[in-house]
């Protein structure tokens, strides 16, 4: 029984793999086009991100290591995010964008993790789908895979703390987070492209219009959605989420 | 309250759906094209000296190749989310028997 349960994860995780691999990015991503960053802002995120690549290594190991059974929760988490981030939704700006969908795993195993599944993600698409790019690629995966999550994580737990329930942490996490995510890639391309007039703020704010503006309702869905895959979590995989530390050992209906 | 969580999710669905098509209205006429070209347009704004300095190994050779591949990242996405959750409702209904 274990041993099939440990076959299944191994298929879980070669077919996300491929799902990876052949995982085209939107044309129309968010994500900053390759050689679109001057070298030293390629570097410079690279650098950046790379700790916290390290530290989602160490706490798959961990997690993983110390429950082989949230493996499974662990592969649906990234499929969420793959999932999500083939969906090229319209915005009322009249242009289109797509959630990012790492804010489930935030939430369920803390945003380190969802660095490494980003990550990887961005990497694959931008080797195979040309969307994003190898030059971009730190940046990327810090707006999408560090700041994003690192967002979502700090809202869901303050929100928790301050006493909002379950549905509304989530909520306000994933969007949140979702949302950062484009206001620092807006930010990115600001710094790598000051004007020559107002300076990095009026390129931000040209960014901001693009990226951010684009991203609110779609930020409003992500978050809609991911409240309605933590439902069905809560129904049907309860004891993985106590396991996690996501809601008490006994009954307490959160929602 | 299994029901009444049915009930609350097709909201949400509703909801989404509802986000969804309300640009499509609201704005229609619309080109309905990528955020990041336009962002290739302010930068060529911006900085009109800028040279990209590095272009992609490879990409989809057409459109239809590209949306094949995205419809298949949706579909393999959504078959592990269902795999899994079809797996833990047939585990838990099993242990309930």
């Amino acid at each position: 029984m274990n041993n099939n349960i440990k076959k299944t994860t191994v298929y879980l995780f070669t077919y996300l793999l491929l799902a990876s691999m052949l995982a085209p990015d939107t044309a129309y991503a968010m994500h900053i086009m390759e050689g679109f960053l001057p070298l030293k802002w390629s570097v410079l995120w690279y650098l950046l991100t790379l700790p916290f690549f390290a530290m989602g290594l160490v706490s798959i190991n961990k997690t993983v290591g110390m429950n082989p059974k949230l493996k499974m929760l662990l592969a649906f988490a990234g499929a969420f995010a793959f999932a999500l981030s083939a969906l090229k939704l319209p915005s009322v700006t009249g242009s289109c964008s797509h959630p990012t969908g790492v804010g489930l795993g935030t939430i369920l195993f803390g945003p380190v993790v969802m660095t490494v599944l980003g990550s990887i993600v961005l990497l694959f698409q931008a080797l195979l789908l040309a969307h994003g790019g190898l030059t971009t690629l730190g940046a990327n995966a810090f707006s999408m895979a560090v700041a994003g999550p690192l967002v979502t994580w700090c809202v869901y737990k303050f929100s928790r703390r301050a006493g909002a329930p379950l549905w509304l942490a989530v909520f306000l996490a994933a969007a949140l987070g979702d949302l950062m995510t484009y206001v620092i890639t807006s930010l990115q391309l600001a710094l790598a492209h000051p004007d020559a007039v107002g300076g990095v703020m009026a390129s931000f704010s040209k960014f901001t219009a693009i990226f951010a503006l684009t991203q609110i309702p779609l930020a409003v869905s992500e978050g809609l959605l991911t409240v309605l895959v933590f439902n069905l979590l809560y129904t049907y995989s309860q004891d993985e989420l106590v396991e996690l530390a996501i809601i008490p050992g006994e009954g307490a209906l959160v929602k | 309250m299994k029901t009444k969580n049915t009930y609350k999710n097709i909201l949400l669905l509703l909801a989404v759906i509802a986000l969804t098509v309300f640009p499509l209205v609201y704005v229609s006429g619309a080109e309905f094209g990528g955020a990041d070209g336009q962002a290739e347009a302010v930068i060529a704004n911006i900085n009109p000296g800028y040279q990209p300095w590095f272009s992609s190994i490879w990409s989809p050779p057409s459109g239809e190749i590209e949306s094949l591949l995205f419809a298949l990242q949706g579909a393999l996405g959504a078959g592990v989310i269902c795999y899994y959750l079809g797996y833990k409702k047939g585990k838990k209904k099993a242990e309930k028997d």
